[in-house]
């Protein structure tokens, strides 16, 4: 092992080595663009044995990572941003193929207009299509996040696509302190090549992959598409344990809880915010107010029970949403929506308000979160909700 | 190479074998359908075919009863290119270190002509430039046929569409003059080894051309002319004698560019009235005769061009 200063992309790219990818496609959007070039780097310098395809478009970068998958290669791709939206057509069939593309995602705010901040709402929309969906917290979690992702997309029980997102330069371009593995012990976790499964293009054994169906077996492809995603949760938690016990780290496959003993309220959110929140949370300890942070590691699956049983303690909870969902129940964030639903059924539940925070890119402080640590820490008292879903500094 | 040779001149170098076998739901008189029997026959078992959203894909390779004996995959509409150098490199790349048996392996992508000249025409290009040992195969029924006969930018002048009607105000129905696809690709990609056109009417040529262009070892681009019925209107049993007629009359050429080297694969001894071609088709039929002079005139200079007269 080697302990490293360095970015999120290029924990990422070197996650991508350990994996020996046989197919990378690039196209450059910030603040993604790193990965690729870290890629692009090794194999010129003869450190990774991979096709690199410099593509014209980002939906040609999916639709060849989906066609190099559905022959067998092990892939990676990515993108951030409005470059992920113009590759939907290709997002929207690689986990309708069932091939296990693993892809890196640096989130940025949407176009118009053009903004180089970050916001989960890219990525996000599309949360429903069957891809599997993770936030590491710093550039560590990348690598490990990365290397499991492969793990997980290739089960057999699975074959789902996978994305690894990244706030975009808070994790894609700051640097951290990194333990990589050997190479060896990477590939003892995870071997180079993917397990057998039974749609792979290849002569041998002529199949045919998604000829048109209609309504008479559309019914039961979904659902076996919704079965998958089922099984993606029980396989998630074996791939954590056997990478904690062979890296010694890794963490819990879905929810990691900061501060949260005996607290009377939390906050939850995924990605680099944490790192914001345990500053805000140990702060707020010091004056006497008990409250932790829920970090939620995985949003596809939807660990329901999990996050269930890690909210249901608190009386109030508040959902960070570095994202929008215009319109929907409350003009709330999209994690809101999600959350609060996956607690309606609890005998005894937690008062779930919803903050809207970093949106078009502005910057989550301390502050912010020690407000909102306030603003609910008094709802915890008072059982008063003056506003459901509030915007976090905005300019009225 | 996994035929014993390139080269189709009689029947006797016919396949036997049929790789594109009874279950496709196309019109009768199809050309693509006939295209695709034609393909699959030269191309042989040791082939990996995708095909783009388009006829082919929605009448032709239906769940339970898809006519392919070979491997074959969906791409979507716009991503035949993308589809055939993610394969490519993907054999490339696990060959190369070893993950599976080194072997010979064609990777074919068929699109029609919307999913190559239109909403393909980018990720074509980027697979021409990327050097993937490939081949596209276009089957150009001359619209969107599938999705009820609209107008692509391989539609003929004059023809009728349903995106291009001919009315009392817009007497012409199209008037975009039809793309010229092949000279295209051949011109503006330096990596590309292999570009032909080819037509139905002539299988032996179309099937010569098909092993051509997976015996190369790089990108390679057929066109087929492929006559339908349906969004040409003519009744099917014409599709043959369409098929010939268009090259007789010079509306469609047949040649080969290998390596940069134009050459004619075949030279009507002498060219017929363009009127022989288009009167057997409905899709013309508003045409009046200064119309058909227009057309006979770009006919001829085209000819003249290309070294047929």
């Amino acid at each position: 092992m080697v302990r490293v200063i360095t970015t999120g992309t290029v924990a990422i790219a070197t996650a991508v080595k350990h994996a020996d990818v046989d197919v990378i496609s690039a196209y450059p959007i910030r603040p993604y663009t790193g990965v690729m070039n870290e890629l692009a780097r090794m194999i010129a310098d003869g450190e990774l044995d991979a096709e690199f395809i410099v593509c014209d478009s980002e939906h040609t970068q999916f639709e060849i990572a989906k066609h190099a998958a559905a022959c067998g290669a092990r892939v990676f791709t990515g993108s951030a941003g409005i470059g992920w939206a113009y590759a939907h057509e290709a997002i929207v069939v690689t986990p309708t193929d069932r091939v296990p593309v693993v892809a890196m995602v640096g989130n940025r705010a949407l176009d118009d207009p053009g903004n180089f901040g970050v916001e989960h709402t890219d990525v996000l929309v599309a949360r429903d299509l069957g891809w599997m969906m993770c936030w590491p917290e710093n550039p560590q979690e990348a690598y490990d996040l990365t290397l499991m992702g492969y793990k997980i997309a290739e089960n057999p029980n699975v074959l789902l696509p996978y994305i690894v997102n990244c706030d975009g330069n808070f994790i894609t371009h700051v640097r951290f302190p990194v333990d990589l593995p050997d190479e060896e012990l990477a590939r003892e976790f995870l071997p180079p090549t993917p397990p057998p499964r039974p749609n792979i293009l290849h002569p041998d054994k002529p199949i045919s992959i998604a000829p048109h169906v209609d309504y008479y077996w559309g019914t039961e492809i979904r659902r076996q598409m919704d079965q998958a995603m089922k099984n993606a949760i029980e396989v998630t938690k074996r791939v954590h344990e056997e990478f904690n016990k062979i890296f010694g780290r890794g963490g819990p496959p879905f929810i990691e809880e900061i501060n949260t003993k005996d607290a009377d309220v939390a906050m939850i959110g995924v990605g680099g915010m944490t790192m914001v929140a345990r500053a805000a949370v140990r702060e707020l300890r010091q004056k006497g107010i008990n409250i932790g942070f829920v970090k939620l590691r995985r949003f596809r699956p939807f660990a329901t029970e999990e996050i269930r049983e890690a909210l249901r303690k608190f009386k109030v909870v508040a959902v960070l949403d570095n994202d929008f969902s215009f319109g929907s129940a409350h003009c709330g964030g999209i994690l809101f929506q999600e959350i609060r639903s996956a607690l309606y059924d609890l005998s005894e539940r937690p008062i779930v308000v919803n903050y809207l925070i970093g949106l078009g890119g502005r910057e989550i402080t301390v502050d912010a979160m020690k407000r909102i640590g306030k603003e609910i820490y008094e709802i915890s008292k008072t059982k008063e909700v003056k506003h459901i879903v509030k915007w976090v500094d905005v300019r009225e | 190479m996994s035929w014993e040779k390139i080269e189709i001149r009689t029947l006797k170098d016919v396949p036997k074998e049929e790789y594109y076998v009874a279950g496709h739901r196309t019109c009768q008189g199809c050309g693509p359908a006939l295209a695709c029997r034609l393909i699959a026959k030269a191309a042989g078992p040791r082939t990996v075919c995708i095909v783009a959203t388009g006829c082919m894909y929605v009448a032709n390779s239906s769940y339970n009863t898809t006519p392919w004996a070979i491997p074959w995959m969906h791409a979507q509409l716009g991503g035949i290119g993308s589809a055939v150098a993610g394969a490519a490199a993907a054999f490339k790349a696990m060959m190369r270190k070893g993950k599976i048996k080194k072997e010979e392996i064609h990777v074919l992508g068929i699109a029609g002509d919307g999913g190559a000249a239109d909403i393909g025409l980018s990720a074509i290009s980027g697979a021409m430039l990327s050097g993937g040992d490939h081949l596209i195969i276009t089957y150009d029924n001359e619209s969107y046929a599938n999705t009820g006969i609209q107008a692509s930018s391989l539609t003929p002048w004059g023809a009728w569409t349903t995106f291009t009607p001919p009315g009392k105000m817009l007497r012409l129905g199209n008037v975009r003059v039809k793309k010229d696809l092949p000279r295209m690709i051949a011109a503006g990609h330096p990596n590309v080894r292999y570009v032909a056109t080819a037509s139905i009417s002539f299988p032996f040529d179309l099937m010569t051309k098909v092993r051509k262009g997976l015996a190369v070892k790089g990108p390679a681009f057929i066109q087929i002319h492929t006559p339908c019925p349906k969004g040409w209107k003519f009744p099917p049993e014409l599709t043959i004698r369409i098929g010939r007629l268009a090259v007789e009359t010079g509306m469609w050429t047949l040649y080969e560019v290998e390596d940069g080297q134009f050459r004619l694969t075949f030279k009507p001894p002498k060219r017929k009235p363009v009127s022989e071609y288009l009167k057997l088709q409905g899709r013309f039929a508003h045409l009046r005769e200064p119309d058909i002079r227009y057309i006979q005139e770009q006919v001829d200079a085209a000819c003249k061009q290309l070294g047929i007269d």
